[in-house]
């Protein structure tokens, strides 16, 4: 009987709790395993785009052709800036959560709320700009033409520099109301009607003599094809419908699935930041009541210091996807 | 534990102003776009991109490791929590780029047209 007892370690509860194997508080390491399993849920979503753009690699949308916009910079055409001012409060509010988490090290109670308080108001900025960017997105700003088969038709120029709908459609005296539960025969309703029909595009394609469409393709320049005026006249004939901005089923960028993956992805990353803010809300007002000083550690503040930063990092990576690769 | 109560705050600043250069030097090449990367491709994507990838993983790198501060825990927090991420990843991105891949070939050698 003695050889099959272990006598050592038989003075520690090792089931009993309290003891450390990974040296980290039961807290913080539930913390990183929910990091980790979140991880791989952002994973899986960046994964799945990828997977479409593999898919559609010919008529993808170029990202800097799409998010052009900046703050009190109208008409001018400005890609990529905006998102990585974007980066730059995500990052920077990072940093001031880290410095948080370092004065709490040191029981430095105002510095942590100070630190605390510029996080939050820098993940305040950070989601305000998203909702800009998305804004912007749902808005569009030139409009497009969608044929029977699904795919997208663009115009340009003699230049292959955009033009907007606005600026060539024709007003035609035809009349379509929008079809709403009101006044459906059954409980049927329509989303809102674009500002031209397919045939004013049309006709004010025939007044233009020098609009040509740009189609999805992608040339081995890495441009967008842009059709002879013949071939356009042709494709035009096909036109089914009139997209202006983005919505869920359809979107003037380029590939529906586009948008779908826009919306989701950094949709579910805005929603994380939301939260975050939320939860170090809740850690900001526990810090000014004095609730960690009287623990005696300032731990609470590192564990959602552990979230706030893998926020962070989920928005790195989903810069890099969305708008450089 | 890996609290030493000294202040890092020279660390966390030096990592800041090395994210904030990584991410500028993105901001360029995506701006600019060089010919030499941009064109030429390795495994089927761009070395613009390759180089992306890589400054994030960079990036990806100084977060975990500096501010969330996984320098400083024990190598088995450390193998828990990135192993299983990065070979569930590797796995993932390998399997749904191939299939994406093939149905991209499919969709070119098909006869019938599926987007006109």
């Amino acid at each position: 009987m003695e050889a099959t007892v272990t006598t050592a370690n038989s003075e520690e509860k090792t089931w009993g709790g309290g003891n450390e194997p990974m040296k980290a508080s039961y807290g913080k390491l539930m913390m990183w395993f929910f990091i980790v399993s979140d991880a791989l849920t952002f994973s899986g979503f960046l994964a799945a785009y990828g997977f479409s753009r593999f898919k559609f690699i010919e008529t993808w949308p170029l990202a800097d052709e799409v998010f052009t916009h900046f703050p009190f910079m109208h008409g001018v055409s400005a890609p990529m800036y905006y998102v990585a001012l974007m980066t730059f409060i995500l990052i920077f509010s990072s940093v001031t959560m880290v410095l948080a988490v370092d004065a709490g090290h040191q029981m430095k109670k105002n510095k942590v709320v100070i630190y605390m308080f510029l996080t939050i108001i820098g993940g305040m900025i950070f989601v305000g700009s998203q909702a800009w960017e998305w804004k912007n997105f749902i808005k569009g700003e030139y409009g497009a033409v969608e044929t029977k088969g699904g795919s997208l038709l663009q115009f340009v120029d003699k230049e292959g520099h955009r033009v907007a709908l606005a600026d060539f459609a024709t007003t035609l005296p035809e009349e379509r109301e929008q079809l709403s539960r009101s006044k459906g025969s059954w409980f049927m309703s329509e989303s809102s009607l674009p500002a031209y029909s397919v045939a004013e595009v049309q006709a004010g394609f025939k007044a233009h003599p020098d609009l040509l469409i740009r189609t999805e393709v992608i040339t081995k320049d890495k441009q967008k094809t842009i059709l002879s005026r013949k071939d356009s006249e042709l494709r035009l004939t096909q036109a089914s419908l009139v997209v202006e901005g983005a919505n869920l089923t359809h979107n003037e960028y380029g590939s529906k699935l586009f948008a779908d993956f826009f919306f989701f992805i950094t949709g579910f990353h805005g929603f994380h930041v939301f939260s975050g803010i939320i939860i170090n809300i809740i850690i900001f007002f526990n810090v000014l009541l004095g609730t960690y000083e009287k623990r005696g550690s300032y731990e609470m503040v590192e564990k959602v210091g552990l979230y706030w930063h893998f926020v962070d990092l989920v928005w790195v990576f989903v810069f890099t996807f969305f708008y450089l690769v | 534990m890996s609290h030493e109560h000294v202040s890092n705050t020279k660390r966390i600043w030096t990592v800041f102003g090395l994210l904030s250069i990584i991410t500028i030097v993105e901001v360029i090449f995506g701006i600019i776009k060089p010919a030499s990367l941009y064109m030429n491709s390795f495994m089927a994507m761009s070395l613009l991109n390759w180089l992306f990838i890589i400054l994030t993983l960079v990036k990806a790198y100084y977060i975990v490791w500096a501010f969330m501060h996984m320098e400083g825990e024990k190598s088995t927090l450390k193998n828990a929590v990135v192993l299983p991420v990065i070979f569930l990843v590797l796995y993932l991105l390998f399997i749904l780029l191939t299939e994406g891949n093939y149905i991209y070939e499919v969709f070119k050698n098909s006869t019938i047209k599926w987007n006109f």
